[in-house]
């Protein structure tokens, strides 16, 4: 039974580990040569085939045909990164038209509330009508715009689209998740909260797992850093922050094929509302530490004043980056290599791009979870010098020495 | 300008590969005359590392 049972698990693991493998492998087209068919990937292929082929077209026959299988992965991958309206799993069909998944309400404000399902864009393919305008998507950024009947869009000479943006306030995919993870997450630290109380202060179910990662990031991010007298205030924050980053960055590795992490909007609201706790919660001496910093002559105290000033948006601003840009790397990376697979378009390429790209998902489970730590730490690390109180007599000791 | 930009990233990032190669290497050290200290090494060794991380992304983002 044990054996059977251990067993059992491994299997279990070995497939939650080749889940990620899905998400690109499903989405994509399955053969290289596949016939040019009108989706939008295909439109940039366009792009780019006139400018290289010029002149030659003889010789260059097969070299556009492999640019665009290559410009075709490439916005592949490029979609992949992107918020979108609509909720599809995977596409499929001789022409990769058909798509599993389901619409998402569209909500735009562009003199008046419109308000419209996502399946009237058709996945990016189709004009919305609503109230007498039309919306499509430009699918270069995916971003909805006012477009005529047609669905056109003019362009300025630098390629930006310059029709006008309506207010998008959609329940996107990324929306639609980060909604659906808070949800599961109330659910599981609410049962967490309420086993306390029912079963004599002893963790149940879920909460067995989480207890001591609550405990950790108290015991061991928020007491060293902010202080036994401050650090209660802030738990809330840390504890949410936590296991919202690591949710999502662990729901970007399945197959449902979403990057919230990897979105800047995201990654800078966490930022902004971590830069405003530091400054709201500061206390005199964070302020005195940064205009008037202590134990230096007073010429270096109007040099540093702005140094200081500054790093307290480049700090917030890390944090940003550093999330953003892990997790895109990660995407990238990870969907790269599986695009090897059709890059060599031979026996020894699809067990090596699937090697790599297992090894490369077992990486991306301990980068989801090293970021999610890196972010707490920083953001506790810094409430923690906000709320500092230092002890003058220390400075002036280390001044006179 | 598209050359020297992509040639000053890629400086940078050697330069945070170097810094986090020897904070991971002085962690390596610190851990092997320290074993009781693994933990706190092992914090402040990834603190550091992503200090330098945020730059070596930084300019990464300014080519882009």
């Amino acid at each position: 039974m044990v054996i059977l049972r251990k067993i059992f698990y491994f299997v279990l693991v070995a497939f939650v580990a080749c889940l990620p493998l899905l998400s690109f492998a499903t989405t994509s087209n399955d053969t290289v040569t596949t016939a040019a068919t009108a989706t939008p990937e295909m439109e940039t292929a366009k792009h780019v085939a006139p400018i290289k082929g010029q002149g030659h077209e003889v010789e260059n026959a097969n070299l556009t045909e492999d640019q665009k299988s290559d410009s075709e992965r490439k916005s592949h991958i490029k979609h992949h990164l992107m918020d979108s309206h609509d909720f599809t799993l995977f596409t499929y069909g001789e022409e990769n038209n058909k798509h599993f998944g389901f619409s998402l309400p569209v909500i735009l404000y562009d003199n008046g509330l419109h308000f419209f399902s996502s399946s009237k864009f058709e996945h990016g393919e189709g004009v919305a009508e609503s109230n007498g305008n039309y919306y499509k998507i430009n699918h270069h950024n995916g971003l909805v715009y006012r477009t005529d009947a047609e669905g056109n869009f003019t362009e300025d000479n630098k390629g930006h689209v310059t029709n006008v943006k309506p207010l998008d306030f959609s329940i996107t995919k990324n929306l639609f998740m980060i909604i659906l993870i808070g949800l599961l997450m109330f659910y599981l630290f609410r049962g967490l909260g309420k086993s306390y109380k029912q079963n004599g202060s002893i963790a149940t179910g879920a909460g067995r797992f989480f207890e001591p990662i609550v405990l950790y990031i108290r015991d061991d991010i928020a007491i060293p850093n902010i202080g036994e007298k401050h650090y209660k205030k802030y738990m809330s924050f840390l504890l949410t922050i936590f296991f919202f980053i690591w949710f999502l960055n662990m729901f970007g590795l399945t197959p449902l094929g979403v990057n919230i992490t990897g979105n800047l909007a995201i990654t800078a609201s966490l930022a902004v509302i971590t830069y405003l706790i530091t400054t709201l919660t500061a206390k005199k001496d964070y302020w005195g530490h940064i205009f008037w910093m202590p134990g230096v002559p007073v010429p270096m105290k109007f040099i540093l004043a702005p140094i200081e000033l500054l790093g307290t948006i480049i700090k917030p601003f890390s944090l940003m980056i550093r999330l953003y840009a892990n997790m895109v790397a990660g995407h990238i990376v990870l969907m790269s290599l599986i695009a090897l697979m059709y890059t060599f378009n031979s026996p020894i390429g699809s067990p090596l791009s699937f090697f790599l790209a297992f090894v490369l998902s077992l990486l991306e489970i301990l980068v989801a979870l090293l970021q999610a730590y890196i972010f707490t730490m920083l953001a506790a690390l810094y409430f923690g010098a906000a709320v500092e109180e230092h002890h003058h007599d220390e400075h002036h000791e280390v001044a006179h020495h | 300008m598209e050359i020297p930009k992509i040639v000053g990233a890629g400086l940078v990032v050697i330069g945070a590969g170097i810094g986090i190669g020897r904070i991971g290497g002085s962690a390596m050290d610190a851990i092997a005359r320290q074993p009781e200290a693994t933990g706190k090494i092992q914090t402040a060794m990834l603190i550091a590392a992503a200090l330098i991380e945020g730059i070596g992304f930084a300019a990464l983002f300014a080519v882009n």
